[in-house]
């Protein structure tokens, strides 16, 4: 058996953020982390490995070269395999485009009868949660995603999926694409005997032409030329003004404020 | 003749995905056919609603012309009833391909956000996720960006289109973006729930609704999962969204949780609202979920919005800046939430919550 994680490196969103002066994201001036959702997605993974020490782990990952070094990090938490998906071909893809290409590559490693997909729920750079699915509808596979529990036996994974009101208990036969939530797991760390072996373990990027001989591969149809959504504008939102600071913390500041309240007719 | 998702002039018409759960539609449908009235008038065609169920309640499917629906597909199958991702996926394809929409939105909920990527991926369109923003019009998207973008608009060039101007938070919301999908049809969003308001509820359109009856192919060969069960948690869940008044608590309350809920719980209870939270709070298991508000929360924009002890990371701010009123207690000066306030108290929650507590009290009693 053999589970295939598709992680992302992304901009730490929570830290300083660099926006140019066109509006656009300076990436090159942020701090990168790991996707934390695909995070949960690679422990799902090593956990069912844990349990079977048969099963094969694969990271994935579409991206610029600097990615290797979150692929490493994944091997050195325990996957088993790492493969880098980089060309300038691929660049400035949206979700439809980026599922083709991952789809091609998840094709190219290939994915047998009692094999799973997973993926993070959403990147925090986009926080679109469009690549899992399509991904799956893109290998013509069942999905299950906001996935906060698995139990696997014999092929058969019984997994609970996140409601707003509740959840699903929903049954589903290997191969099948799950998208991974963080109430799933708690991510392990990286063991020092894990970073020692981390650059012996096998490391495969592939550019364009490795996925080309797959029909959906072709300049028309990947990357920016590929995407059927485009930016029309991006912008920064205003900062608002500081508003009314109230001279103290005590009973009189606070009387002040219900007054203003009432006067305004807030309250 | 084969779907061609390319042939752009062949659609016409703006869609919203109804969607229900144990049949009761949810609120985000008649959010999206408010909003969906708006484009379908600007570009002058049809707004039709799109009803997936079994034993579909006529009254319900009927009243949602009372929101803007001209017509309204009503497809009913017993393997509809509760969601599954193979079988709506299929029924909602076969429909585009049947009709051709040019326009399809569908709620971003933990279903609209499953459904939407694999009938894109399908149809193969384009999907813009979580919009917060939707025009058809140039004019309409310049007085938009006027208010809420630091564009000088006045001084920048717009390509004028008659394509749907999508726009959402990105990068956690430093960024926002408009995304268009020129090319392809139909052009899919998924909203935020709560974003959009509810129009007053018209019960001459409603009584006008035209309802088309779907002959629905599906048989249980098309469904690959087997839905076990569907649970509901137990608890009342709070309504955030609905809420004139939100309090809400942030990682300020540590010292004593219990005590800091209970000063939210009374200061809401006098002001007629609703208790919410911080993610760092849902995290730390001193609240559940429901009460989430920001990115990965719920989206919120009440007439007056308090936060106790919260400081104002970008993605809290990205659920509540839109709040008429915000007023923040904080006990470090400089936290950020103090430039998204109305009016701000630097101090100490746990002292200047029953104080607040106490004067809109007396001051409601006054006027009483
Ligand atoms: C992908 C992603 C998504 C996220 N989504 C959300 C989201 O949906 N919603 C959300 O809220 N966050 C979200 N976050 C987390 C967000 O970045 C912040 O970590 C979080 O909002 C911080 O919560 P807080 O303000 O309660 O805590 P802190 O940042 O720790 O702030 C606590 C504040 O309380 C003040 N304080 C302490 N004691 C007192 C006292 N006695 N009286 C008064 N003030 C006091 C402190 O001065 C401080 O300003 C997300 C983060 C990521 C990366």
């Amino acid at each position: 058996m053999k589970i295939i994680v598709c992680v992302k490196q992304v901009p730490d969103t929570s830290g300083v953020v660099a926006v140019k002066e066109d509006g656009t994201m300076d990436r090159a001036a942020m701090a990168t982390i790991s996707n934390p959702d695909d995070m949960n997605a690679l422990e799902a993974a090593l956990q069912l490995k844990d349990a079977d020490k048969d099963v094969k782990v694969v990271v994935v990952s579409m991206g610029p070269p600097p990615t290797e070094s979150m692929l490493r990090e994944c091997l050195a938490m325990g996957a088993d395999e790492a493969y880098l998906i980089s060309a300038r071909e691929f660049g400035g893809a949206d979700t439809w485009a980026t599922s083709s290409t991952l789809t091609a590559a998840i094709n190219k490693i290939g994915v047998d009868k009692d094999d799973i997909v997973m993926c993070g729920r959403q990147a925090i750079d986009g926080d679109t949660a469009q690549v899992g699915p399509q991904i799956a509808e893109k290998l013509g596979l069942p999905q299950v995603t906001y996935v906060t529990a698995i139990d696997y036996s014999n092929g058969r994974l019984t997994v609970r999926r996140a409601l707003e009101d509740g959840y699903m208990t929903i049954g589903v036969q290997t191969p099948c694409v799950l998208t991974c939530i963080k109430e799933l797991n708690e991510p392990r760390y990286m063991s020092v005997s894990g970073i020692m072996g981390c650059y012996a373990k096998p490391y495969t990027v592939w550019d364009f032409n490795a996925l080309s001989d797959d029909p959906a591969i072709t300049v028309e149809q990947v990357g920016l030329k590929g995407s059927p959504t485009q930016v029309y504008k991006s912008f920064s939102p205003p900062v608002k003004g500081k508003g009314t600071m109230m001279e103290g913390a005590d009973k009189a500041a606070c009387d002040q404020l219900v007054s203003i309240l009432g006067e305004k007719h807030i309250i | 003749m084969a779907f061609n998702s390319k042939d752009t002039a062949a659609f016409k018409g703006v869609w919203v995905f109804c969607e229900q759960r144990d049949g009761v539609i949810l609120g985000t449908g008649y959010q999206l056919l408010s909003e969906g009235r708006k484009l379908a008038d600007d570009l002058g065609v049809e707004l039709c609603g799109v009803l997936l169920g079994s034993g579909v309640n006529e009254q319900f499917a009927k009243a949602l012309g009372g929101y803007g629906a001209d017509k309204v597909y009503v497809c009913d199958h017993p393997l509809l009833k509760d969601y599954t991702t193979d079988a709506y996926t299929k029924v909602l394809c076969d429909l585009v391909e049947e009709y051709k929409p040019e326009i399809f939105l569908i709620g971003a909920t933990n279903i609209g956000r499953d459904l939407g990527p694999r009938v894109a991926a399908r149809l193969h369109t384009g999907l813009t996720a979580d919009c917060t923003h939707l025009d058809i019009d140039v004019e309409k998207y310049k007085a938009f960006l006027k208010t809420t973008s630091t564009i000088d608009v006045d001084n920048t060039a717009f390509e004028d289109t008659r394509n749907l101007k999508m726009t959402r938070p990105a990068f956690g919301g430093h960024l926002m973006a408009t995304i268009v999908c020129p090319d392809y049809r139909p052009q899919m969003s998924t909203v935020r729930p709560g974003v959009m308001q509810t129009a007053p509820y018209n019960e001459e359109t409603a009584a006008k609704t035209q309802l088309v009856k779907v002959d629905v192919q599906l048989t249980s060969d098309d469904i690959h999962v087997d839905l076990i069960e569907i649970k509901k948690s137990a608890k009342k869940l709070v309504d955030l969204i609905g809420a004139d008044v939100v309090v809400s608590v942030g990682r300020g309350i540590s010292k004593d949780p219990k005590r800091g809920i209970e000063i939210a719980e009374e200061l809401a209870n006098v002001l007629g609202g609703v208790v919410g939270a911080s993610r760092a709070v849902v995290d730390a298991g001193l609240i559940s979920q429901d009460h989430q508000v920001g990115q990965t929360g719920k989206t919120v924009h009440p007439k007056i919005y308090v936060a106790l002890g919260i400081s104002g990371a970008i993605q809290h701010l990205a659920g509540m800046q839109d709040s008429e009123v915000i007023i923040s207690v904080n006990k470090n000066a400089s936290a950020p939430i103090f430039d998204a306030s109305t009016y701000g108290i630097v101090g100490d929650l746990f002292k200047v919550g029953p104080m607040l507590t106490e004067a809109i009290a007396k001051y409601k009693a006054s006027k009483a």
